[in-house]
């Protein structure tokens, strides 16, 4: 059996606008494997988070989803019934949210929510459901579990609201969990604590991890894997060490650009920063949607629609139309 | 929980001798209670021998005192007009008010609550231009109009329901469709409302990312949180029943406490109207509290600091 959880082939969501259709994501395409981490980075608007939904199938009503493959460790879940998608969230796919402080029900106990998921997914006594719920909230280092199952949301810090939905994502163990910013509401010390735990327990239970977030610093703690979005399409994608020591694309370069590195960084020197907006994604648009912003572009870019490729067969894709060695000319990071 | 209700319960409690102190100051802002008892034709020596029988000559907190205690034991003091106990004037219409007003509140909830839900599930369908049509209606529709369409309609023509009177359950089938129908508007825009929110929310849609049946996403995790503000206001909506049904109560000559306070304004008969705003003031307060309980139950943030 292969070890592909996620296999995801041109997934595009339009969204209808009274001004015309917003091309949110544009033909993505994306694999995890178990125990692998992918994360997905991107300023914000660029559709990292409706890429996560579109997955999910939890799009808003309204947003159109089209999509080639869409398989779940090998099965195809691409025609799959809201009922039987039903089936498979929460059970054999879950999902963690960016707001800790909302995602919970504020009118249920933290044990009724647990225990309801598993009931809904597994065949097992009132009883067992909370042994099981207590033993996976010990399990992402809340102490006191016993007494967190009767108390509701508002009782809990934001930390440990994140911790419980962690413990209340892994609580059927699914081959894949889907992190939309798990992170950005937490203060930062308990960022990187919560990172920690998601990297622990998907090595414990060997889970396919797409990390949705704008923060390079988390990429680099805890990515196998990264693509980088910008206007709802991808356009970079390799490893975690070929993205940071090498990368392509001008506008990863210019995000890189934008973290200090010590002993790279001169004191006092001000960070990278990429000039101009993301453009509109409303109607059609012809050629490299980064042309805009970039330092490189020339008139071919803008005549075309650019593919994504991987010239080296390294299993770094970038979508430019530009050699490597013009790449590399540009601004050294 | 305990904690909670005994602070709602002290509020309540205030409240009601707020509202006691002002129902009797009404008998002194009003007139010269002694004058108004002793009739138009009656002599200054008349007067003050009445003022002296009530005992209108004395302090005022020492009347307010003496009345309350009366009241507390149930003793409203005598009709102007009726020359009977206040008290058991009430309670015997309040039997009929309380009929009707229980029986609309629940017609209004039964008929905008499911309505409300059924909108916000599918905003802009049909099923949300008829709930719009029908509460539109309810707002914009007159009661007493109404009121007398359905007697044309049901009773006259159709010959199917009595038009007047409280004898029998039918009598009562009228007055709570228009009374009902007309609290039903405000409680299913505000189930819609509360509903369409909490459908948006963050919770919601964890709700559905753990798998959870549609169903359950909706009565369990959705419902929950939008009847909350719901519940505050059928509490006040029934209280407005209770005391307001006097357009309804007049047109189906069902003689319940609303018609009662209508005459007994008429009457300038201030101890009954007096016992009317205390029991209805009272009336409202019960409701408060046990809608601030039942609020307290639903929402564990109000309960549990």
């Amino acid at each position: 059996m292969s070890n592909r959880v996620l296999d995801v082939e041109n997934l595009t969501v339009d969204i209808p606008l009274a001004t015309g259709i917003l091309h949110a994501v544009d033909g993505v395409n994306l694999h995890v494997d178990r125990g692998e981490t992918l994360c997905i980075v991107g300023e914000s608007g660029c559709g990292k988070s409706l890429t996560s939904l579109a997955l999910m199938d939890l799009l808003p009503t309204k947003a159109v989803r089209k999509i080639e493959k869409l398989e779940l460790s090998g099965t195809s879940i691409l025609g799959y019934s809201e009922r039987e998608m039903s089936d498979v969230r929460g059970n054999k796919m879950g999902m963690i949210f960016q707001e800790p402080m909302t995602s919970l029900n504020p009118a249920f106990t933290i044990g009724n929510q647990m225990i309801e998921t598993l009931l809904r997914h597994r065949n097992l006594s009132n009883d067992a459901a909370r042994d099981l719920a207590k033993l996976m909230l010990e399990k992402v280092g809340i102490t006191a579990a016993e007494q967190r199952l009767g108390q509701y949301p508002h009782q809990l810090s934001g930390g440990l609201r994140q911790r419980v939905m962690i413990a209340m994502t892994l609580l059927c163990e699914p081959e894949l969990i889907i992190a939309d910013e798990p992170t950005t509401a937490l203060d930062v010390t308990i960022q990187a604590q919560i990172l920690l735990l998601l990297k622990e327990l998907q090595n414990e239970f060997d889970m396919g991890l797409v990390l949705i977030t704008h923060d390079l610093g988390v990429v680099a703690r805890i990515a196998t894997r990264v693509a980088v979005m910008y206007a709802g399409q991808i356009v970079e994608e390799g490893t975690a060490k070929q993205i940071f020591e090498n990368p392509l694309h001008p506008y990863t370069r210019g995000l890189m650009r934008c973290i200090p590195v010590p002993g790279k960084t001169k004191r006092g020197a001000p960070l990278g920063s990429i000039p101009g907006m993301v453009p509109s994604l409303i109607g059609d648009f012809t050629g490299c949607r980064f042309a805009d912003r970039c330092e490189l572009t020339s008139d071919i870019c803008r005549q075309s629609d650019v593919s994504l490729r991987d010239p080296n067969v390294k299993a770094q894709a970038y979508r430019c139309i530009h050699g490597i060695e013009m790449l590399a000319k540009g601004e050294v990071a | 929980m305990l904690y909670y209700t005994l602070k709602r319960l002290g509020l309540a409690g205030l409240v009601a001798l707020t509202v006691s102190f002002i129902s009797f100051g009404l008998l002194y802002i009003s007139s010269d209670p002694a004058i108004a008892m002793a009739g138009e034709t009656a002599s200054d020596a008349d007067i003050e021998a009445i003022r002296q029988l009530y005992g209108f000559d004395r302090p005022i907190l020492v009347q307010y005192f003496d009345w309350l205690q009366r009241a507390m034991s149930g003793d409203l003091g005598k009709s102007y007009y009726f020359r009977t106990d206040v008290s058991a004037l009430i309670a015997e219409r309040l039997s009929t008010t309380m009929t009707l007003g229980v029986s609309a509140i629940t017609f209004a909830i039964v008929l905008s609550v499911p309505l409300g839900v059924a909108a916000a599930i599918r905003p802009n369908s049909l099923i949300d231009r008829i709930a719009l049509f029908l509460s539109v209606m309810g707002q914009a529709l007159p009661s007493f109009w109404f009121a007398l369409m359905l007697i044309v309609f049901l009773s006259v023509s159709l010959r199917l329901l009595p038009t007047s009177g409280s004898d029998t359950w039918q009598h009562f089938i009228m007055p709570t469709i228009v009374l009902g129908y007309y609290a039903a508007p405000a409680i299913m825009r505000l189930t819609r409302t509360g509903m369409l929110e909490v459908l948006s929310a963050d919770y919601i849609r964890t709700a559905r990312a753990k798998g959870l049946r549609p169903r359950v996403v909706l009565f369990k995790h959705a419902l929950r949180n939008a009847v909350i503000p719901v519940v505050s206001l059928t509490a006040v909506q029934f209280g407005f029943m209770l005391g307001g049904s006097i357009v309804v109560e007049t047109i189906f000559a069902l003689h319940g406490a609303g018609f009662l306070a209508w005459e007994s304004i008429t009457r300038n008969d201030l101890p009954t109207v007096q016992g009317l705003i205390l029991v209805f003031s009272l009336f409202y307060i019960v409701l408060t509290f046990f809608a601030d309980l039942l609020n307290a139950w639903l929402d564990p943030r109000i309960r549990i600091n």
